[in-house]
């Protein structure tokens, strides 16, 4: 009987007082209030990004005659993001722009679309279907908290050669308060707002496990809905989102 | 309800949601061939013109689709939409004001 889709306003979405507004259930509509938030904090990020990257001149403005072949690292300009990100793991010395972070790009919105598969499962109460989707997101997951590990300690790390200051003194890697591919800024920044989103895909893979923890044991099957599936799946999706964005203005613009 | 769902095991219906993972695979891709092969000497603006552009496209199937906020009511949709646009109207116009904000005297 339950598995008849005949009500318009199934049992559980119903909110106290018998109605539901706007059709959606109560822990929906508030993860959606909740991730509306969330989007004001990340633009709060990205302003202050554009503000501060704005505020440096362009390196073609400080050397004459610069360009984007010839560019090379000062503390006195914004660095070009594809001659900073270029390493990729277990292939040092090789030069290639932007492939880690494509992968890394590429894992994110491949765990996002397992994250649906488990939805679209959780809506049939596919209990088998809804536990492999959640494993496969949850793995993927796993390797970009990894992979951005991996590029955090390279980029602390610096490179070989490092920069060479006017004083004569090398300096090697970004840190907080010195960095070796452009102003302390820039890394500050990178930290700041790639570490924030990081943060964001650690509770979602925190909330993953759980969710399907909770599959395993049965209790969705028992309650009769998935809905917590969908909820957490909300938050997983904005996490890829936030990443996108990430990506063209960190990486890319 | 256990041996409900054994016997009446819907099959799944998921090839549009494939469409829209190879549709952000390859919104990607055509990303990463902008960003090397249009010379960014000459062109800055239009590359930047064209990130922004294909971010929002991806941001729509995202949120459209995996996120389900398509089949929402009207009123749901507006309630999440109009504040973000309020938003990217306020972040547009900080970045313009920051070309003018001259901020190296603060940080060189």
């Amino acid at each position: 009987m339950a598995v008849e889709k005949t009500s318009v306003n199934p049992p559980h979405l119903l909110w106290q007082g018998g109605t539901q507004p706007l059709k959606a259930g109560y822990g929906k509509l508030m993860m959606w209030i909740f991730l509306l938030s969330d989007v004001f904090t990340f633009s709060g990020f990205l302003v202050t990004y554009g503000l501060i990257r704005f505020g440096y001149p362009t390196f073609s403005e400080v050397v004459a005659g610069m360009t984007h072949k010839t560019f090379e690292f000062s503390q006195q300009y914004w660095p070009i993001p594809e001659k900073v990100f270029k390493a990729v793991p277990f292939l040092h010395g090789v030069e290639l722009p932007l492939v880690f972070v494509g992968i890394m790009t590429f894992i994110l919105i491949f765990s996002s679309v397992t994250m649906v598969l488990a939805v679209e499962a959780g809506h049939r109460r596919d209990k088998a279907d809804v536990e492999k989707w959640m494993l496969w997101t949850i793995l993927g997951g796993f390797i970009f908290l990894s992979s951005q590990a991996w590029e955090w300690t390279h980029f602390i790390h610096g490179t070989d050669h490092g920069l060479t200051l006017a004083d004569g003194t090398t300096i090697f890697g970004a840190k907080l308060g010195i960095n070796e591919y452009g102003p302390p800024n820039f890394a500050n920044l990178f930290f700041f707002i790639t570490g924030f989103h990081g943060f964001h895909v650690f509770i979602g893979v925190l909330l993953n496990i759980m969710v399907f923890y909770n599959t395993t044991n049965g209790i969705y099957q028992k309650r009769g809905h998935y809905e917590m599936v969908e909820k957490v799946g909300l938050y997983w999706h904005f996490v890829d989102l936030v990443w996108v964005f990430v990506f063209t203005f960190f990486y890319l613009v | 309800m256990a041996e409900h769902s054994s016997i009446e095991r819907q099959a799944p219906n998921t090839k549009h949601l494939w469409k829209v993972f190879w549709i952000l695979l390859a919104l990607t891709a055509l990303e990463f061939v902008v960003a090397f092969k249009i010379d960014a000497d000459h062109y800055k603006w239009t590359k930047i013109g064209i990130f922004v552009f294909m971010t929002i496209v991806k941001a729509y199937y995202i949120v459209g689709i995996f996120m389900h906020l398509g089949s929402e009511t009207k009123s749901f949709i507006w309630t999440i939409v109009l504040p973000i646009i309020f938003v990217l109207w306020l972040i547009v116009a900080l970045l313009v004001e920051g070309h003018y904000f001259g901020l190296e005297k603060f940080f060189i």
